[in-house]
C-alpha cells in the first residue's frame, strides 16, 4: 500500500476544482461521516490515535472530545498560520489540494456539531488564500458547506480569514485573538480553547494537515489508520526538508522512518564536500540534533525521548560551514522580533539573548557570558502564557551545551580581534 | 599607545577601537540620561495632555470610497462579532491607499463604527500593515534561517541596491514566508519568486518597476512537488 495519503497525486492537473476533486471521489468521505452519528466519528478519529501535526503533537480525537455537549454556538478554526520557520507543507497542501482541507473541516466540524468555522490564513499566502477562498465558493455553491449539508440537517458556514503577518497568531489563543480583531496576544490557559476559544465558545482548533488527514481516516477507517506509523506516531507526514540539502521539498513519509533516509535520501544530503553539522527536526523551534542522531526513527516519541521534538516536521540541515554562533544570532534575532511583549521573560529574554550573541559576535563577551546565556534561556521556559520564549530557549540552549567549544573559540577569535572590548562597550 | 592600535581591524558593526586613555575615559562616563531619567530618547514624545482622545467618526462629515464601504460591510457580516473584521479591514484600506494613512484608519473606523486608536493599535501589532508610508509595490525578501543558510542576506543587500530614488517599491526582510524549498526566495506583492539567483536581481527588480510578471519561470505556483512518489 502506497503511504501517499494526502500528497496523492498532488501535481493532477485542475485539482484545486471542484470539478476533478469530486471526480477522484471526494466529498464521499464528507458523505459517509454525514451518515454516521458525530459521535461516531469522534471515535473513528481517537481509534486513528492521529496526533496533531502543527507543532504540539496532541491527540486530535482527544481534543474533539473535550468539547461540551449540547447546543451552543461552537467553531471549527483551522489553523493555516504556518509561520513556523522551515515550514511549508500545509501551502503546498493548500494550494494544490485546497478540497480535501475543506472537506475535513466540515468533518470535523460535523463530529464537533459546530455552526461556524474559520480557516485562519497567514496574510503573506496570498496566492494560497485566494485558491482556498475560490475554492470554499464552489464548495458553498454545490452544497457542500451551508445550511443543513446534504440534507443530513448539520449546519455550518465557512469563510478564509487573512492575517497581517506575525508569528505569534500561530500559537491558538493568539490566532483566536487575532481572528477576534484583536492584537495577536496568548491567553491565559486554562480555560482551554476547547472550552471557551473563539468568542468564548467551545472551540476546536487544529492546524491543516491534521484537519486534511479527517477525510482519509474516515475513508480508511481509524483502526485502519493506525496500523500505518508506530504504535504511538500513526500515520503519514509531511515533511519539509530545508536548509543545506540538495532537493529542499515536501515529502510524506511513513512516520518511523529513519532521519537518515529522510535527509540524506529524500532530500538529497548536503551539497557536495560538505558534511551536516547539526540539524532541526521539527522547525526553528526544537532543539537540535547532531549527525549521530541521524540513525533515530523520524516519530514523535523517539524525537522526545532525543531530547528534542518533531514539531511541525520542519526538518533544517545546517552544513559545517556554517558557524553555529551565527545561527543563534539569526534564530534569536527573529524571536525577538515575533515576540509580541505580554509576558516579561519572553519580552525581555529574547532581547537580552540578541544582545548576548551580538556581544559574543563582537568580541565583547567572556566564557562566563555564556553560562549567563544559557541562564536567561532556563528562566524564559515554562514562564511564560505561551511557548514562543521556550521556543527560541530550547534550542539556543541545546546549541550552547552541544557546541560550546565553539561558541568559546568563537569568543576568543573575535576578542583576539577586537583588543579593547570594554572601551568599544563603552 | 603606538599609531597601530588606531588601525585595528574592525568586526561587525563596532567601530575602530580608539585610543585607550580616551576609551577608558568615555567607558567611566554615566551614560546620557533622558526625561523621567529615562535612558531611552524620546520615550515621552507622542504624549499631548491637551488633546483629547479622538472618537468614533462621525458618517456625516467623514468621506469613504464606496467600494471601499462595501468591502468592509462585506467582512462584518461573515463574523459573529463585526471588530473581527479589523484586520482584513485594515488590509483592503491599505491596498486602496498604499499604507495604514491617519486617513485610511478614520476611514476603516467610521465603517466598523471603532475609536482610530483601537484600529491604531491592532495595524501596529501586524508585519503586513504598514502606519508609516512606504513604497506601493511591497517586495518581502524571506531571510530567515534556511534562506539565509542559502544566501538570503547578500540577495537582500542586492535588491536594496538596485532601487533607485523615485521608485515606488518597499524592500525589506521579512519572517520566515513559508518558501524555505525555494530558498532564498521574495514575495513580490504575494507572488512567491525563487530561488533568485543575485545575477537575476537587475531582471528582477527592473520588471517590478515596470508592473511585469515577476520572474515568471521562478514562480512558486509553477513549481511542482519534489516527492518522488507523489505523483507515482
Amino acid at each position: 500500500m502506497s503511504t501517499h495519503l494526502l500528497f496523492k497525486n498532488i501535481d493532477e492537473a485542475g485539482l484545486a476544482t471542484l470539478d476533478v476533486y469530486v471526480q477522484r471521489g471526494g466529498y464521499e468521505n464528507l458523505k459517509k461521516a454525514l451518515a454516521m452519528p458525530p459521535e461516531g466519528v469522534v471515535e473513528e478519529l481517537l481509534q486513528s490515535n492521529v496526533r496533531g501535526r502543527g507543532g504540539a503533537g496532541f491527540q486530535m480525537g482527544k481534543k474533539l472530545s473535550f468539547l461540551p455537549k449540547g447546543a451552543m454556538d461552537k467553531y471549527v478554526v483551522c489553523n493555516a498560520d504556518e509561520s513556523e520557520p522551515g515550514t511549508f507543507k500545509d501551502r503546498e497542501l493548500m494550494q494544490k489540494n485546497p478540497h480535501l482541507l475543506i472537506e475535513g473541516i466540515l468533518i470535523a466540524g460535523y463530529a464537533a456539531q459546530a455552526t461556524k468555522s474559520f480557516i485562519f490564513i497567514r496574510g503573506e499566502y496570498a496566492e494560497q488564500a485566494e485558491i482556498l477562498e475560490a475554492a470554499v465558493a464552489e464548495a458553498k455553491a454545490a452544497g457542500f458547506v451551508g445550511e443543513n449539508i446534504l440534507g443530513s440537517g448539520h449546519t455550518q458556514d465557512l469563510w478564509v480569514h487573512r492575517g497581517a503577518g506575525a508569528y505569534i497568531c500561530g500559537e491558538e489563543t493568539g490566532l483566536l485573538d487575532s481572528l477576534e480583531g484583536r492584537r495577536g496576544n496568548p491567553r491565559l490557559k486554562p480555560p482551554f480553547p476547547a472550552n471557551q476559544g473563539l468568542y468564548q465558545g467551545p472551540t476546536l482548533i487544529n492546524n491543516v494537515e491534521t484537519l486534511a488527514t479527517a477525510p482519509v481516516i474516515i475513508d480508511m477507517g481509524g483502526a485502519e489508520y493506525a496500523k500505518l506509523g508506530t504504535e504511538t506516531s500513526t500515520g503519514t507526514k509531511l515533511v519539509s526538508v530545508s536548509g543545506n540539502v540538495k532537493n529542499p521539498g515536501n515529502f510524506e513519509i511513513e512516520l518511523g522512518m529513519k532521519s537518515r533516509d529522510i535527509i540524506e535520501g529524500l532530500a538529497g544530503g548536503t551539497p557536495d564536500g560538505t558534511k551536516i553539522k547539526f540539524w532541526f527536526p521539527g522547525g526553528s523551534s526544537s532543539p537540535v540534533l547532531l549527525p549521530e542522531d541521524l540513525d533515530l526513527a523520524y516519530d514523535f516519541d523517539t524525537m522526545a525521548k532525543a531530547g528534542s521534538m518533531l514539531g511541525s516536521g520542519a526538518i533544517i540541515v545546517v552544513d559545517d560551514t556554517n558557524s553555529v554562533v551565527d545561527v543563534a544570532l539569526k534564530l534569536a534575532k527573529f524571536y525577538k522580533h515575533e515576540s509580541c511583549g505580554k509576558c516579561s521573560p519572553c519580552r525581555e529574554g529574547t532581547n537580552w539573548t540578541v544582545k548576548m550573541l551580538q556581544r559574543i559576535e563582537e568580541g565583547l563577551a567572556t566564557p562566563m557570558d555564556l553560562d549567563i546565556l544559557a541562564s536567561v534561556q532556563e528562566q524564559i521556559i515554562g514562564n511564560c502564557l505561551c511557548v514562543l520564549g521556550d521556543a527560541m530557549a530550547m534550542p539556543l540552549g541545546s546549541m550552547v551545551a552541544k557546541f560550546r567549544e565553539e561558541f568559546e573559540e568563537h569568543i576568543e577569535g573575535a576578542r583576539a580581534r577586537n583588543p579593547y572590548p570594554e572601551e568599544a562597550a563603552a | 599607545m603606538s599609531d597601530e592600535t588606531q588601525t585595528a581591524p574592525v568586526v561587525g558593526e563596532i567601530v575602530p577601537a580608539p585610543p585607550r586613555e580616551q576609551a577608558i575615559a568615555a567607558f567611566k562616563t554615566e551614560p546620557p540620561r533622558y526625561a523621567g531619567g529615562s535612558r531611552v530618547p524620546g520615550w515621552d514624545d507622542p504624549v499631548d495632555l491637551t488633546k483629547d482622545p479622538a472618537t468614533i467618526p462621525d458618517p456625516a462629515t467623514t468621506e469613504v470610497p464606496a467600494e471601499l464601504r462595501a468591502e468592509i460591510e462585506d467582512l462584518m457580516t461573515r463574523y459573529p462579532d463585526p471588530k473581527s473584521a479589523s484586520i482584513p479591514a485594515l488590509a483592503a484600506a491599505q491596498r486602496l491607499h498604499g499604507w495604514c494613512s491617519p486617513q485610511a484608519i478614520e476611514q476603516v473606523a467610521c465603517v466598523m463604527r471603532v475609536t482610530p486608536g483601537y484600529l491604531v493599535a491592532v495595524a501596529s501589532f501586524y508585519d503586513m500593515l504598514d502606519t508609516k508610508p512606504v513604497g506601493r509595490c511591497r517586495v518581502y525578501v524571506c531571510t530567515n534561517i534556511s534562506c539565509s543558510l542559502n544566501g538570503a542576506d547578500a540577495l537582500l543587500d542586492a535588491v536594496k541596491g538596485e532601487l533607485r530614488e523615485g521608485d515606488d517599491i518597499h524592500a525589506r526582510g521579512f519572517e520566515c514566508l513559508g518558501a524555505c524549498d525555494i530558498a532564498p526566495m521574495a514575495s513580490i506583492d504575494g507572488v512567491y519568486v525563487g530561488p533568485i539567483a543575485l545575477d537575476e536581481v537587475p531582471t528582477l527588480v527592473d520588471q517590478i518597476r515596470k508592473g511585469e510578471d515577476p520572474l515568471p519561470d521562478k514562480q512558486l505556483n509553477k513549481r511542482r512537488s519534489v516527492d518522488p512518489e507523489a505523483n507515482g
